[in-house]
């Protein structure tokens, strides 16, 4: 009985691991990050649009802006060629060709980020020269980039969705003389609508939180762009690119750029928790 | 998908007429097409374009031991990699497991414990990595004191890859049937020996693949390992001394610009490393899927 109890202590410990951790990762993030943005100004900090570290200045405004931006833009690339590869693969795949393509969609999941920023700078940059001229870095590109790296995603769960929708609402709609096509689309696509939303909060989680890749093709200029070929810093290649060398108060706004990340992050975890519950 | 088939038999030219009395069934159906299309034909061009362009760079003298500026060895970060896998491994594995068990065996429904487990467990896997790179920083390098360390990446990866080996682990646990449970209690094992004896063994394929899996994010991270570990490019000669590994060891040559060639053969070890892995995984969680 005594070894019963202590291993259930052993396991309940471990279950609280993960709690343990979220909140070390809060509380280190904050205390190291809160006292940069009060010492520089929290309208300094979040609204100012000039970042020079060298003469002490750090606004991340443009960096907020930067990652908004290229997250829209991965939304906006990868969110309608997700969920019509999760229709094909739920309702239009031969059975045959699903094992081909199921893998394929989970490989292209498992590519690491820095893998993909080198296929975006040694192929999609020169591509984006030579069609728009320019240096061929900037939002476009890594929202076509980012677009494709949160694919994986968003067809994973709007599949998954797509087909826990009953059956009976494909038939019913066929039966009144719908084509598979319009059945599909009309009576089953929206049935899942919760959760694909969710589904793309998720998408929206990865993408901005993504660091590898874009660092290597977003051009990391620390100016609001002017354009979607202008090149453009997220909050992550802010934090990536100068930690290195950073000190003092830079090291600390780099922080305080985390936490204001950190803060997106637990917002659009929120929102996914609050729709992934609805949806079931 | 055979119930489908079975309501919906329509041959090719009835189809054709209904796509003509329908023009938008006929658009939906390209578009759905050419999306499959595309997403395949993306993936397909960046593996062939890595192939094409790093197979020929694979030279033997990137596979030495030594590293140095003339000769960016590839090496010693293969063996980082090795050490640092197995190493978050130690670490996670037995975390994951025991924590995926007490939510499953052990927490009773309604348990506000367990929801804030679950909670958290939610957020953990929503954090970028390069929050678990800081966060590792600043708590193993700095406050730990313990410096540039593959021990201090290796834990930064286990908090981060915890939250997958929880849920595929919690997941292969559910699917052991409660007939199985039932049976030992009423042979008279004890709690604990039932666990241990016959919902694990059973589940086991479950947790290897999702252990497999992690081993591929584990592979392929960089941001979170880049400021705990560090990017020595020797062997790490200790627990508490920097090593990088193949994934960083290519961040640091594109980085540096001047080692192109090698990335490119840095980026087809890496991609083979992981179509493998995801390969391996997915063999056994087939397996296992057809076991439960």
């Amino acid at each position: 009985m005594m070894k019963e109890k202590v291993m259930k202590g052993v396991f309940m410990a471990a279950a609280a691991l993960s709690i343990l951790a979220v909140a070390l990762i809060c509380v280190f993030l904050l205390a190291n990050g809160v006292p940069a943005i009060e010492e520089i100004g929290v309208a300094d900090f979040l609204l100012g649009d000039t970042w020079k570290p060298s003469n002490n200045i750090y606004g991340i405004f443009p960096m907020i802006v930067g990652s908004v931006y290229v997250t829209a833009g991965a939304i906006i690339v990868g969110v309608p060629l997700g969920i019509l590869c999760a229709v094909f693969l739920a309702w239009f795949c031969p059975k045959k060709l699903y094992k081909v393509i199921k893998p394929a969609v989970e490989l292209l999941a498992g590519i690491p980020s820095i893998v993909y920023g080198f296929f975006g700078l040694v192929v999609l940059v020169p591509i984006m020269q030579n069609l728009f001229g320019g240096s061929g870095k900037g939002v476009l590109t890594a929202s076509i980039l980012l677009g494709i790296m949160i694919l994986p995603t968003i067809i994973g769960v709007a599949e998954s969705n797509i087909r826990a929708v009953p059956m009976s609402y494909y038939e019913g709609s066929l039966g009144l003389g719908a084509t598979h096509e319009r059945s599909v689309f009309f009576a089953v696509l929206p049935a899942a609508k919760q959760g694909i939303l969710a589904g793309v909060i998720l998408g929206i989680g990865r993408a901005i939180g993504e660091t590898m890749a874009v660092v290597m093709i977003a051009g990391n200029q620390p100016v609001v762009p002017n354009s979607i070929f202008g090149g453009v810093r997220t909050m992550t290649a802010n934090i990536v690119m100068e930690m290195g060398y950073a000190a003092d108060l830079h090291r600390e706004a780099l922080l305080g750029t985390a936490v204001v990340l950190f803060i997106f992050i637990l917002i659009i975890n929120l929102c996914f928790s609050v729709l992934k519950r609805r949806a079931d | 998908m055979e119930h489908i088939e079975a309501i919906n038999t329509q041959s090719f030219k009835e189809r054709l007429a209904s796509y003509k009395r329908s023009p938008l069934s006929l658009f939906l159906a390209v578009l759905v097409i050419l999306s499959a299309v595309i997403t395949l034909t993306v993936l397909v061009a960046l593996i062939v374009y890595i192939l094409a362009k790093g197979i020929p760079n694979l030279k033997p003298e990137l596979f030495e031991w030594e590293y140095n500026t003339t000769n960016v060895s590839m090496m010693p970060a293969i063996i980082n990699t090795l050490t640092i896998t197995a190493m978050t491994l130690i670490f996670a594995v037995p975390a994951g497991i025991c924590s995926a068990i007490y939510l499953v065996e052990y927490a009773k429904r309604g348990n506000k414990f367990v929801s804030v487990v679950r909670m958290t467990t939610e957020t953990l896997s929503g954090i970028p990595s390069i929050v678990f790179g800081l966060f590792g920083y600043l708590f193993f390098n700095i406050y730990l004191g313990w410096g540039y360390s593959i021990l201090g990446g290796s834990l930064t990866l286990a908090i981060m890859v915890l939250p997958l080996i929880m849920r595929t682990t919690e997941e292969a646990l559910q699917s052991v049937p409660d007939a199985y449970r039932e049976g030992s209690f009423g042979l008279g094992a004890g709690k604990l020996r039932t666990v241990f004896r016959v919902v694990l063994p059973s589940a086991v394929p479950g947790i290897l693949a999702g252990v497999i899996l992690a081993v591929g994010r584990i592979v392929g991270e960089t941001a979170a390992l880049l400021y705990p570990a560090g990017t020595a490019a020797q062997v790490a000669d200790g627990f508490f001394s920097s090593g990088r590994t193949l994934a960083v060891h290519m961040y640091a040559l594109l980085n540096e610009g001047l080692y192109m060639d090698q990335a490119y053969a840095t980026a087809v070890v890496l991609l083979v490393m992981v179509v493998c892995i995801n390969a391996l995984s997915s063999f056994i969680a087939k397996k296992a899927g057809v076991k439960a």
